[in-house]
C-alpha cells in the first residue's frame, strides 16, 4: 500500500503470517483479517531475531482467550518449523474444527427438503398458532402430558418443535445500575439541571431514577449418561430454546467428564447446534460421576459463570455410583455460589418416587427446588417458574426428604 | 513531532522493557515484557487476564512509576456509570450559580453556557486520561473489568477505539497522545470479544520457581535466603494440589512478610499450619492439610528443589 522505507526485511513475511492466521482459523480460533494486519505490525515492532519474541508478539495479537493457548502453541510449533507439507498441518488441525458435524446437519436438512413427509413438521412449526386453534387440541394435550421416554420418534420431533415455541417468563433481577424512572427514589441531578435550564432555571422539575432490571444469567448442567438418555437430548433442545430466548445461558454437559457447549448452543439452527454439541461431548450414554463433574465445574467454571447472580439448572436423575459424600460436598459448594439452584429430575414422573437412592439423598439438602422434567407440560411450567423467586410446596426438596425419613 | 520527548521515554526494545520493569521492582518474564513493549510501541491497550494475585495491577503501577507518568485508576464494579467513570457536573455549585443569575437577571443563553463550562466540570479517571498532561500520556488502569456490567464494557469499547468522548454540553474531547491503557480481568465472567480485539491480550500465569524466588527476594528483602526458598518451594508444591483457590504471588509475598515478622529462619510443619490462613483463603482448602500431610509436602518440595539443582 504505502512505500515504506524499512520494507526489505518484510519480504514474503506478511503472506506467511496471513497463512498462519488461516491455519488458526481452521483450527477454530476466531482470527479476523484485522488481526493479521496487527500481527504484521507487532512482528515488525518486536523483531524476529529471537524465536520467543516472535512467538509472544504473534500471541499478543492473535490469541484472545486463555483456552486457545494450546491450539496456538501447537499450530506455531508445526507451522514455523517446516514450511512445506503445509496442507498436512491443516489436516492435523481438522479434528478441532466442527467441520464434520456441520456437514452432517446440513445433509439432514437437504434430506428433509427432498422428502415431503419429513418436511411436514417444519411447516407445523410455522403455523403453530393455527394448530392450537384447530381440533388438534386434544392431540396436543396428550402430547403435553406424555413422557418423553414413551414417545415415538415422530412424537419426539413434534415435541421438539413445541419446545422451540415455549414462551419464557419475563423474570428480572434488580441490578445496581440506575436508570431513569419517574417514580424512582433518587434524584437524577444531571437530567434535572439540563431540563431546568430549558426554562431558564425558573422551574426546577425533579427528574428521578431507580435501579434497573435485567434477566439473571442461567447456568445449566445437563447429565448425558445412559440412564438419562431419553431426556438428555430433549433437555438439550430445551436449553437451545432457552439460549435463543435470553442470551446469557451457559450450558455444560456431564457424564464421566464435564464439557462446555455454550458456544455450540448459540448456533441459531437447532439441528446444527445439537449436532455440534454431540461432536464436542464424547461421553454420551456412558456412566455418571456427578460428584467429579461438579467438582470440575466448581473448580474451573463457577467463578467465571456464576458471578452475576446466576440461576443454576441441574438436570440429572441423581443416580450416582461414586462416593456420595463428595457429591454432597460439591453440591453444597455450588449451592453457596449461586442465587438459586433448581434440580430437574425426570424420575419425578413416577408418583411413587421416593428419595431412596444414596445420590438423591445426598443432593436433596442442597437444592432450592426439585422439579420434574419428563414431559412438555413440566418444561412449560419451568419456563414460567423462572420468574417466581419463592418456591411453592410441591417443589420443595424437604417434601422428599421427610417422605424418605 | 512535538511529542518526541515523551516517546523517547518509552523503551525501545524488549530487553529495555524487561530492564524497565525490573528497575521498578517487577520481575517479569520475556513473554510479558514482549506484550508490554508492543503495547507501548503500537499504542494499543493491554488486556491482562489471570488468577487473582498474579500481579496484573502491579504492571500498571510499575509502568507509571518507572515512566514517570500519572496513574489513573478506574476500579470497576457493577453499576459503574458515566458519572463516576467519565465526568460529572458540580450540581451544588451550578444551583448556586443559577440562583445568582436569577437575582441578577442574566439571560437564558448566557446562563446555559456559563453553567456548563469547565468550571463546573468534575473530571473522572477516563476524562483525565484523555486530557493533555505535561509529563506525557498518563497510565490508565481499568481494574477488574469483569466486575462491571456489559453496558459499561460497551461504553469503554467506544472510548478505547479512538480515545475520544463527547460531552453533550461541552463538545468532543480527544486525546492528543493516547494514554497507556492497562485493562485487567480476573475472569469472573468472559469479557466480550469485541473489546479484547482492540487490545493486546496476555494471560499472566503463576510464576516459575526461579521467578517467584526473585520476586520474593525483591519484595521482601528481610527474608533469609533459606526461608525464601522454603516458602517458594512450598507454595509451588501447594499449587499442584487440587485446591479450590490456588495461592497467587501476592499470597506468597504476604506469607513471606508474615514469617519474617515471626522471626522464622526456615519452614516447619507447625509453623506452616499456624500461618496457613495467609496462603489459603478457603476453609475447605485449609482443613485438607493436617500435620503429617504438611510434613510430607515440605519434604517433597525440598526434594524437588534438590533435584532441580
Amino acid at each position: 500500500m504505502s512505500a515504506r522505507t524499512h520494507a526489505p526485511e518484510r519480504g514474503h513475511f506478511p503472506d506467511h503470517i496471513a497463512e498462519f492466521a488461516r491455519v488458526l482459523r481452521r483450527a477454530g480460533m476466531p482470527v479476523g483479517p484485522g488481526a493479521v494486519v496487527d500481527a504484521v505490525k507487532a512482528v515488525e515492532a518486536a523483531g524476529i531475531e529471537r524465536r520467543t519474541d516472535f512467538y509472544w508478539a504473534l500471541h499478543a495479537v492473535l490469541v484472545k482467550r486463555h483456552e486457545h493457548d494450546p491450539i496456538f502453541n501447537e499450530a506455531f510449533r508445526l507451522f514455523w518449523r517446516r514450511r512445506h507439507g503445509f496442507e498436512h498441518i491443516m489436516d492435523a488441525m481438522l479434528p478441532l474444527a466442527p467441520e464434520a458435524s456441520k456437514q452432517r446437519a446440513a445433509q439432514r436438512r437437504v434430506e428433509e427438503a427432498m422428502t415431503p413427509s419429513a418436511r411436514e413438521p417444519r411447516e407445523l412449526k410455522r403455523q403453530e398458532v393455527q394448530i392450537d386453534m384447530s381440533g388438534t387440541m386434544s392431540d396436543l394435550e396428550v402430547l403435553q402430558k406424555k413422557d418423553f421416554a414413551q414417545m415415538s420418534a415422530e412424537e419426539i420431533s413434534t415435541a421438539r418443535r413445541h419446545i422451540e415455541t415455549i414462551v419464557f417468563a419475563d423474570d428480572e433481577m434488580r441490578r445496581r445500575r440506575l436508570v431513569a424512572n419517574p417514580r424512582g427514589h433518587r434524584i437524577d441531578m444531571r437530567r434535572t439541571l439540563r431540563a431546568s435550564l430549558r426554562t431558564g432555571g425558573a422551574i426546577i422539575d425533579l427528574k428521578r431514577r431507580a435501579p434497573g432490571h435485567k434477566k439473571p444469567p442461567i447456568v445449566a448442567l445437563l447429565d448425558i449418561s445412559g440412564s438419562m438418555s431419553e431426556y438428555s437430548r430433549v433437555g438439550l433442545h430445551f436449553l437451545h430454546a432457552l439460549t435463543e430466548a435470553r442470551g446469557s445461558v451457559s450450558t455444560f454437559l456431564f457424564g464421566t467428564r464435564l464439557t462446555n457447549v455454550t458456544r455450540a448452543l448459540k448456533t441459531r439452527d437447532a439441528d446444527e447446534a445439537l449436532a455440534s454439541c454431540a461432536g464436542t461431548a464424547q461421553d454420551w450414554s456412558g456412566g455418571t460421576r456427578i460428584g467429579i463433574a461438579l467438582h470440575d465445574f466448581n473448580k474451573h467454571w463457577s467463578r467465571r459463570v456464576l458471578s452475576q447472580g446466576a440461576i443454576v439448572l441441574l438436570i440429572t436423575d441423581g443416580l450416582e455410583r461414586d462416593a456420595t459424600e463428595r457429591l454432597g460436598f460439591e453440591l453444597d459448594r455450588l449451592h453457596r455460589s449461586c442465587r438459586r439452584l433448581i434440580w430437574l429430575n425426570p424420575l419425578l414422573r413416577y408418583d411413587a418416587f421416593e428419595a431412596r437412592a444414596k445420590g438423591v439423598l445426598a443432593m436433596l439438602p442442597h437444592v432450592d427446588e426439585v422439579r420434574p422434567m419428563h414431559n412438555l407440560a413440566s418444561l412449560g411450567a419451568l419456563a414460567e417458574a423462572l420468574a417466581h423467586d419463592r418456591p411453592s410446596a410441591h417443589i420443595d426438596p424437604k417434601r422428599w426428604l421427610s417422605r424418605a425419613a | 513531532m512535538k511529542t518526541d520527548r515523551k516517546v523517547s521515554a518509552v523503551p525501545a526494545s524488549i530487553d529495555e522493557t524487561l530492564k524497565l520493569l525490573s528497575s521498578g521492582g517487577y520481575v517479569a518474564d520475556r513473554a510479558l515484557s514482549t506484550v508490554v513493549y508492543l503495547a507501548l510501541k503500537m499504542g494499543r491497550p493491554l488486556f491482562l487476564e489471570g488468577e487473582a494475585g498474579v500481579g496484573k495491577t502491579e504492571v500498571a503501577k510499575v509502568l507509571s512509576a518507572t515512566l514517570g507518568r500519572r496513574l489513573l485508576r478506574l476500579q470497576c464494579y457493577e453499576g459503574l456509570d458515566i458519572a463516576s467513570a467519565l465526568y460529572e457536573w458540580n450540581y451544588a455549585a451550578q444551583m448556586i450559580a443559577i440562583r445568582i443569575a436569577e437575582s441578577e437577571g442574566i439571560d437564558r443563553e448566557r446562563l446555559t453556557s456559563d453553567i456548563f463550562s469547565e468550571r463546573f466540570l468534575v473530571r473522572r479517571p477516563l476524562l483525565e486520561a484523555l486530557s493533555p498532561d505535561p509529563a506525557g500520556a498518563p497510565v490508565l488502569l481499568v481494574d477488574e473489568l469483569d466486575r462491571a456490567d456489559e453496558a459499561f464494557e460497551a461504553f469503554l469499547l467506544e472510548v478505547l477505539a479512538d480515545f475520544q468522548v463527547t460531552i453533550p454540553e461541552l463538545g468532543t474531547v480527544k486525546a492528543l497522545v493516547p494514554p497507556i491503557v492497562i485493562v485487567t480481568s480476573n475472569r469472573t465472567r468472559e469479557v466480550h470479544d469485541a473489546l479484547k480485539r482492540r487490545c493486546l491480550y496476555h494471560w499472566i500465569d503463576y510464576p516459575t520457581f526461579a521467578r517467584e524466588l526473585a520476586i520474593v527476594t525483591a519484595k521482601v528483602p528481610d527474608s533469609a535466603e533459606k526461608l525464601s526458598r522454603d516458602i517458594v518451594g512450598f507454595v509451588q508444591q501447594l499449587r499442584k494440589e487440587d485446591l479450590f483457590k490456588a495461592p497467587g504471588t501476592a499470597e506468597t509475598l504476604d506469607w513471606a512478610s508474615a514469617l519474617v515478622v515471626l522471626d522464622a529462619k526456615a519452614l516447619e510443619p507447625s509453623l506452616i499450619s499456624d500461618t496457613l490462613g495467609v496462603v489459603l483463603k478457603y476453609q475447605d482448602d485449609v482443613v485438607r492439610f493436617d500435620q503429617p500431610k504438611l510434613e510430607q509436602m515440605l519434604r517433597d518440595s525440598r526434594a524437588a528443589l534438590k533435584a532441580v539443582e
